[in-house]
Parts: structure tokens; sequence; C-alpha cells
């Protein structure tokens, strides 16, 4: 918790305590924490002196704004139609496999989150997949499973 | 002078100033635009687009609320194309929208159903999507009740809470389809910052956001032979129950609402009004003896200002935001938890009525208020002092249960004792009246003289500016007070809770130095309170405010001071204002709370 605290106190310093700095600190927190707490936003609110309800508000509408526990790589799929007609669900069906979760979990040992997102905007190149900021295109089962163990191995 | 800029309407030509919207021009010519999330007293959002009309030249149907007039402009309100587009904004809200009408508190009353009853709505259009959503219903305030289902999203909530009271308690969370109004982390009411001042309720246009009501309590008590039950009535429900009841926007409705107080079957009719003459000799005394401490005795834990203390919206807005000014507010009771605190013990002994056979009821202009009487601090007659708090709007539906042709009665008085009162008591209900009278009484306490204004009306705090400075010079004081000589008595007044944040921070940083301050949570005061009858509009809410100076004029006694039942509690319970006995029962203290 003093972490948190000190970690906002930070971001507020670096980018400033007006309502245009909200994004960029939940931005921030998420960089560091991958999520943000209720404890986190009220943080935020204190120290931008705003309701809290207004950074609960902003926080869930970004999708990129975990609110929620992540694990150390979030894995977000692209769900929409061109990557799910080139073979979107082989790829969530391997990974689910490979990870031993389903969408929406995170593996027992936090390192990985299993999301679904909307488009990445790779349509031209899907299937596609976002691992933290990293992208992937084009992918595979193969593919996908050679990527996940070398984040298994290496990372 | 403001440009003005024609244009034209259904036909009908209108001269408008510069920057009124289509739909205030419209207003102007008699045409009638139908809005949801549109109100007088908050920013525009357009969100609902309910109020679309067509502009000839542009391409789609423009939002009459967000749309300023502009030079030349040609705009049709009532074409096939514009008719089509409400009723579909409408049906699509309906299939969002838990349309229980029957079942529901705002029945008749709801914005919503008025439309879908002027469209002549009968078969759904689109499929039904409440079964599929997870709709929450939070009914753990004292206050308010807020259910999902019945939100059709215009965020009028949203904005009054930000806008008029800086609140924030509701905010808009997720997006899309998931959209909502939400509470932090969609945390009960009751758990988070809200200050329970019910402006969100008082302008929600469905029943997603309604006070909580007590109205089959009190009937029970009524009926129950064991039970003594009495009545008290705020100052601002004698200017407003009548539109609720078909009467126009300022009818003074006194007499009228304690006749029908007694055919509700109360078995006394008494007024806050008592306790507000009470208030003033309260929390005037508390007033002098700090300014006593502070400026002759040097004593530096004396904090000034000093706030009033009668707006629960109030109090419960500095413990969240402001609790390290908790001692500056007055510890002077609400003048209905000094009537609650007063009435099974005074009352009780006076009358012989076993206290815990009193069930205390009382009516006010405020959501705030049923909170602040299940407050567990507010039970110093050994019992809860307020048993039920009703807003304006339950007394009215009591009324209409209970057959009561309102406008038709005769005017009657209220019961004794704790029933009489003066015109100081009555501005209690407009913003700035608490000052007024404080000074009437305060003022000639200090110096023998009435106070140097014509007719005792003190207009420099009378007006809807949302903070407003006033001060008195104090000269040839009575021996007593010489400590006062030359002193100039420095107030403010500030309403709504946006105001009151604004003043706190001249104060926090400052700039600003007063001796008293006047706050009240709801825009208005409480002639604006979020218990009384909806809509409450700038307009309306200056029509009220008239009705309550006007019945002060017209009252004999005008200073607190000289109440003869004030005098009388005095001499036969209370022997001094702020003696042992007041100490008890008729002073508090206050709690901090959390920001969130």
């Amino acid at each position: 918790m003093p972490e948190i605290k000190e970690l906002v106190k930070q971001l507020a310093d670096k980018h400033g305590r007006n309502r245009e700095s909200l994004l960029p600190i939940l931005q921030g927190i998420v960089t560091e924490e991958r999520y943000i707490s209720d404890f986190a936003m009220t943080e935020v609110a204190r120290e931008l002196d705003m309701s809290a309800a207004l950074v609960y508000g902003t926080a869930t509408f970004y999708s990129f704004l975990d609110t929620k526990p992540r694990g150390k790589y979030v894995i977000r799929l692209c769900k929409t139609i061109t990557c799910d007609m080139k073979g979107k669900k082989q790829i969530l069906r391997t990974l689910e496999d490979l990870l031993k979760i389903e969408v929406g979990e995170t593996t027992k040992d936090k390192k990985f989150t299993l999301l679904e997102t909307n488009c990445l905007g790779w349509c031209h190149k899907g299937p596609a997949m976002l691992i933290n900021d990293e992208v992937y295109t084009e992918i595979t089962p193969e593919k996908v499973s050679e990527i996940i163990g070398d984040y298994m191995k290496n990372r | 002078m403001a440009k003005t800029v024609n244009l034209k309407i259904d036909g009908i030509s209108v001269s408008v100033e510069q920057g009124t919207t289509v739909l205030g021009a419209a207003k102007q010519i008699n045409i009638h635009i139908p809005t949801l999330c549109y109100h007088e007293d908050l920013c525009v959002a357009g969100n609902c687009r309910v109020c679309v009309v067509e502009q000839e030249g542009a391409k789609n149907l423009v939002a009459s609320c967000a749309m300023p007039a502009s030079e030349g402009m040609i705009i049709h309100t009532n074409t096939h194309k514009v008719r089509n587009a409400r009723r579909h904004v409408v049906e699509l809200l309906l299939s969002e929208h838990n349309a229980d009408c029957t079942k529901c508190y705002k029945n008749t009353k709801c914005e919503l159903q008025n439309l879908a009853s002027e469209m002549v709505i009968t078969e759904p259009m689109f499929i039904d999507l409440v079964p599929f959503k997870e709709y929450k219903i939070d009914k753990q305030s004292p206050s308010i009740i807020k259910d999902n289902s019945k939100c059709i999203r215009c965020q009028r909530c949203v904005r009054t809470c930000h806008e008029l009271q800086h609140v924030s308690a509701l905010g808009v969370a997720y997006k899309g389809d998931h959209m909502k109004i939400s509470t932090f982390f969609e945390n009960p009411m009751y758990d988070v910052v809200c200050t329970n001042c019910g402006q969100c309720v008082n302008r929600c246009p469905t029943g997603a956001l309604v006070e909580k009501n007590y109205i089959d309590q009190v009937w029970e008590a009524i009926y129950d032979p064991n039970k003594h039950v009495i009545v008290q009535t705020a100052p601002a429900t004698r200017i407003a129950l009548g539109e609720d009841l078909g009467m126009e926007s300022g009818s003074i409705v006194t007499g009228k609402m304690a006749a029908s107080l007694r055919r509700l079957g109360f078995d006394s009719v008494l007024d806050t009004d008592f306790t507000a003459d009470l208030t003033i000799m309260e929390e005037g005394t508390e007033l002098l003896t700090r300014l006593k401490k502070a400026l002759v005795d040097k004593d530096t834990s004396i904090k000034l200002p000093m706030f009033t203390s009668c707006s629960p919206g109030w109090i419960k807005f500095i413990e969240h935001l402001y609790p390290e000014y908790l001692d500056n507010l007055s510890t002077c009771k609400s003048p209905q938890q000094m009537f609650g605190a007063l009435a099974k013990t005074y009352y009780a002994q006076k009358k012989g009525i076993d206290p815990a056979s009193i069930v205390s009821v009382s009516i006010m202009p405020c959501t705030a208020k049923k909170f602040e009487a299940a407050r567990p601090e507010m039970r110093d007659s050994g019992f809860q002092d307020v048993d039920l708090g009703l807003t304006t709007r339950e007394l009215a539906v009591m009324i209409k249960q209970a057959g009561i042709e309102f406008e038709s009665l005769a005017d009657e008085k209220f019961d004794s004792i704790m029933g009489e009162s003066t015109g100081a008591a009555v501005i209690f209900g407009a913003t700035g009246g608490v000052m007024e009278a404080a000074l009437r009484t305060a003022y000639e306490l200090i110096t023998g003289r009435e106070v140097p204004f014509k007719n005792l009306n003190i207009t420099a705090v009378r007006g809807m500016e949302g903070v407003r400075e006033a001060s008195v010079k104090l000269e040839n004081v009575l021996p007593a007070w010489s400590f006062l000589e030359g002193v100039e008595l420095k107030t403010a007044v500030a309403h709504g809770l946006t105001n009151a944040h604004q003043i706190m921070e001249a104060i926090k940083k400052g700039e600003a130095h007063y001796h008293f301050v006047e706050v009240m949570g709801c825009p208005g005061g409480c002639i604006g309170g979020g218990g009384q009858p909806i809509p409450t509009t700038p307009e309306i809410r200056k029509k009220r405010a008239e009705a309550i100076y006007r019945e002060d004029e017209g009252m004999k006694l005008r200073k607190s001071h000289e109440n003869p039942e004030v005098i009388q509690i005095y001499k036969e319970f209370l022997g001094e204002p702020l003696g042992h006995k007041s100490h008890e029962l008729l002073h508090t203290h206050y709690v901090p709370r959390k920001r969130v």
C-alpha cells in the first residue's frame, strides 16, 4: 500500500494534478502494477482532489486500464470479425490449452492473463494478438505455442 | 444590448437573443419540444436525442437543446421524420427500461412514461433487453433508492452531483451498452461520499433515483391506538406542498397544510418553525460566546467563522470533504432534531404522555433529513428523537390517499405547545434566511435596538446569488457586550454545495475572513430541497422564495426571541440558551468521514 501511495504521488508530480492528468496517471499505474486497485483509485482521487467516482468512471471506460489484478503478461486476442474468420478460435483454444486457463482468467503463477479484445487494427494480418505492448500478427496455433513457450522459458 | 437572430420555427417567425437554443426559441412561441436529458439547472448534455428537430439544409436531425438558433434558420418540429426519430428514441430507451410502471414509485410522475403515453407506444418495437441485464437496486441508504433498471442514463443526476453540488458521488462508468451511472466501485449510496441531498432525486426523469418513502409506516403509526403521533413541518414545506396538489408555484398553504395533517389523523400538528426560533436563540448565543472567547479571552482554540448546522446535506458534505473544519460548525442540532429531542422530553412531560408511545414524524423539503433522523447521535431523549422523516412529496401522496380535497380546505392553526413561531423562523426555508433571522435577534441583543433595515428586511443576504456577503457594524452596544463596540460583524451566505465548496476554498486559502457563515446544501436553500415537488427550476425557486418572504412579512412576530413559546420553554424547562439542559438535548457533535 505505501508503495502505491508513493507511486501515485510520483506520477502526479510528473503529470500534474489537473483533470487532464488523470489518464496518464492511470496509465502509469497500469504500467507499474498491471492493474488499478480500488485503493490506487482512491489515492489518485485524493492526490488530484477529485471524486473517486470520476476516477472509477475513467478507469472502467478504457479497456486497457485494467481494474482487476492481471498477470505479468496480459495476452489480448483480437475477437473481431476479420480475425475471427481467419481462425481466431483455434488460436484461443491453443492458448487455453497451453495456459490451462479460460478467457478472463490469470494463471496460478500470476504470469499470464488471457483476454479478448476489440479490433487491434491488424485486420489485413489477422489473426492478431497483443502480449502487453508487443503485437503478434498472422499467428497460427504452432506460432502461438512457440511464442508462449518462449515467454514461459525465457521471461 | 445582445444581438438578436431571426429564425422560423414551424412557419412562425421568431427573434431571439443570440445564444438562445432552438429549444428556447420554440418555447418563446409556445411550441413544446419534448426533452429528457435537458434540465434548466444543468449544462446541456444532448445525449437522449428526444428533442430532435429538422433543420432545413442540414443532413441530420439536430438536438434542439444543444443547437443555438442562428440567423435565417428554418426549423420543423413536427415532421414525419422528426416524429419517427423521437418515437424510436423512446422505444429504444424503453427496451432497456424496467417498465413495470404500475409498481413504480414514480408511476404517473415519470417523464419517460409521459412521453411513451404521448406517443401512444403500445406494442414494443424492439426486444425487451431488461431480462438480459443484471440491474442492481440499492436500497441501503435511509434517504435514497437507486434502481438501475429504471435508469435511462440521461446523466441529469451525474451533472447535478457535479455541477450543483461538487460532490460527484455519482459518475458514469463503463461504456457502450455496459455504460451505467455508478458510485465508486458501485458501492451502495450509503457507503460513499453522497450527502443525501436528493438533488439527483429531484431531477431524475424516471424512477431510477427516488426517496426512500416511509408513508406506510406513518399510516401504521396513525392507525395504532396506543401511539401518540405528532408531526412537525419544516418552513419550506408550506410554500411548496400546494404544487403537488394542483396549485400554483409560490402558493402559501400553511393553514391548509395544518388542516390536512389534522385530517390525516395526527394527534398533534406542530411546527418545526418553533425550533427554528429556538435554533436562533441557541446559535446566536453560541456565536456571541465564540466571539467573546476569541476577541476578549484570546482563546485560540475557538474556531471562527462559525458555520450554520441546519442543513444535513451540508453537514455530511463538510464531514466528507472538509473534516478539518468540523469544529467550525455550530454545535446546534438542526431544527428538526431539536424538535425531536424536545418532543419526547419537554412535550411528553407537559402533556403527561409516555415518551415511549410517541411517534415523532417530520415533514421536510429534504431527503437528507431521513439520514439525519437515523444518525446514532440523534437519540438524546433516550429514544430515536425523530422516528420518521417524510418529504413534502410524500405528504402530498398521503393527502391524496386520504381523499382530501386540499385546495378547498379552510385554514387551521398549529397545535400548542411547540406550534408557535415567528417570521424569522419561516425564512429559514430560503437561502440567507437563517442569517437574517440570526442578525435580527443578535443585533437587538447586543445593541438593544432593532436591526437598522427597513421593515426588518435584510435584503443584502437575500437573493439567488451563489455566495453573498454582508457586514453589520455594531455601534452603541449595551454595556454587557462592550467588547463588540465598533466591531464589523462579517457574514456570508452560500447555497448549493458547489458554492459551499467555493466559500470553503476561499476560507482555506485565507482569502475570506468571516465571523459567521450560513450554508444550505440545496440551491435556493430548503425551498429548492431534494424533497420538494418536482420539477424544481430556477423560476420555481424564485416563486417559492417570494412566498417565504411574503409569509414572513405577514407574521405578527418576526424576531425569534419574541416567540412566546420560546420564552416559555426557557423559563419552564431549558433554563437559558447554551445551558445545561440545552447542551444535553439541543447540541450535538460531528464525525469525520472518508472522501470516497
